[in-house]
């Protein structure tokens, strides 16, 4: 599973980066940034998940491989 | 020492090289019907929107009235989100819903950029503000807003009874942004002043509004001449050099972007504290998990934001249109009621309860869009600090009158009295 962001949907609001920080941080002005290459460890699919529910902007997509 | 001649005119002065507005007579009083004459500067409105809001969504769902010059509210999440992402239509070249509307020229910066700005010069002037916002940034701000909270319990000392909007939830944000913009701390009851007559005056004879707009914005060019002569580094400083295009800021975008950050940074998280300590002054329950499980205040807050969003935003419309079955004209107001929205029953399960472990929660309380708060991580900052302290050092306390609370009117809604017992 992975993590990404919609850089033109994402206005900075941060839910991301307060609820799953160990996926998410922000840039210089604020808007999120997934950390490293977006991959998923198990353990933290409840963050992703729970990261993508409650974006404003609904700017975070989940990518579940196959 | 240079003079910077960008700022040897008044505010006053100013204002006679300006084009005009328009301007229509202010109508008040009670409130015939909510789809075809809604006003929220009226006191219904004030003490409990949400039965209003809820009943325009089921039969109307975008009410009109001819208060104000014309205006709409739409109270579904679908159409308030639609607004919002449309900047091509709805112009925020105004975002306080009033009888003036000021002149098409001065769209796209407006009075008060970024907030009252259009695409694209929108963009830039956002771009300035946002490193001074980030959840980092304001991180910064932490430790003495805290002190403060704690300055300001210590003082209830021997007391029983508290008023806990008025010296509490009040002074948090003020000293807050005094400190950002490097005013004196000392002249907080002024700016109490100055977001009154912005936010709550609109009804205002029209001379009379004037005349207070202008005491802010020569307290501000005050604040200015004071940063010239001893610069520092806060946002006034900071506005003062800051560059766009090649060229330092015009006077009125440095004055208009301090006006915004002073406004907009007080009445908004004075009334989400407000409304949280309601809340839990009535909500034993609520208190009771809260102290039992202090990690839940994070998902409670955005809870309390949802369910008691203090913003309500404005556009104008641009054009005349046909919009989602209603026929606007241009200049038209729209009120945004992001409050609506988060209430909306299409957008959240159980819409009108406040669960305050409620885990998928993609509230509208700061905003969609471009216009996104550009203060909401210090609103969060705020807000949690302020809950926290309070919880820690007053883990009990209740509605002393519950009758003697009340809320404030027009877009900016929390309560301005109430009086808690404490201990």
């Amino acid at each position: 599973m992975k993590v990404r962001i919609d850089t033109e949907r994402c206005q900075g609001h941060g839910r991301c980066y307060d609820l799953a920080a160990d996926l998410f941080g922000d840039d210089e002005e604020g808007f999120g940034q997934v950390i490293g290459d977006g991959t998923v460890p198990p353990e933290l699919e409840r963050e992703a998940r729970l990261a993508v529910a409650n974006c404003p902007e609904r700017a975070i997509e989940l990518l579940e491989e196959s | 020492m240079t003079v910077d001649d960008r700022f040897t005119k008044s505010f006053s002065e100013t204002r006679e090289d300006r084009p005009l507005g328009t301007r229509n007579a202010p109508v008040t009083g009670p409130v015939e019907d909510w789809a075809t004459d809604f006003s929220h500067m009226e006191p219904e409105w004030a003490a409990d929107p949400y039965p209003i809001q809820d009943d325009l969504r089921q039969r109307c769902p975008i009410a009109h009235t001819d208060r104000f010059g014309g205006g709409w509210l739409p109270v579904r999440y679908e159409d308030v989100a639609a607004i919002a992402y449309d900047t091509d239509r709805f112009s925020s070249r105004a975002i306080i819903m009033s009888n003036f509307r000021p002149p098409k020229e001065i769209a796209p910066i407006g009075g008060a950029p970024p907030i009252s700005s259009d695409p694209p010069f929108h963009h830039d002037a956002r771009k300035l503000l946002l490193p001074a916002f980030t959840k980092t940034a304001v991180g910064r701000q932490e430790p003495a807003t805290r002190a403060f909270c704690h300055a300001l319990i210590d003082a209830f000392d021997g007391r029983d009874v508290v008023d806990a909007a008025h010296e509490y939830a009040q002074h948090i944000p003020i000293r807050v942004i005094a400190d950002m913009l490097g005013f004196p701390p000392a002249d907080g009851p002024r700016f109490r002043v100055f977001v009154e007559n912005t936010l709550e005056g609109v009804n205002l004879p029209p001379e009379q509004r004037i005349e207070r707009m202008s005491a802010l914005f020569d307290y501000l060019l005050a604040q200015v001449h004071e940063h010239l002569d001893n610069p520092r580094d806060d946002l006034t400083s900071y506005l003062i050099n800051a560059e766009l295009y090649g060229h330092k800021l015009q006077a009125e975008h440095v004055v208009g972007a301090m006006a915004l950050l002073l406004i907009a940074g007080i009445d908004t998280t004075w009334s989400a504290i407000g409304a949280s300590l309601w809340h839990l002054a009535k909500n034993q329950a609520d208190r009771d998990r809260l102290l039992a499980d202090p990690a839940l205040l994070p998902t409670a807050m955005e809870e309390f934001l949802r369910a008691y969003a203090p913003v309500t935003m404005a556009r104008l419309v641009k054009q005349d249109m046909q919009w989602h079955g209603v026929d606007m004209k241009a200049d038209d107001w729209i009120l945004l009621s992001f409050p609506a929205a988060n209430r909306d029953s299409a957008q959240f399960d159980r819409a009108d309860e406040v669960i305050i472990d409620r885990e998928v929660n993609r509230h509208a309380a700061f905003g969609l869009g471009i216009h996104r708060c550009v203060g909401s991580h210090l609103a969060r900052m705020e807000l949690r600090v302020a809950l926290e302290v309070w919880l820690d050092r007053i883990p009990s306390f209740s509605l002393a009158d519950p009758g003697a609370v009340t809320w404030s009117a027009g877009q900016i809604r929390g309560p301005r009295t109430l009086p808690l017992r404490i201990g």
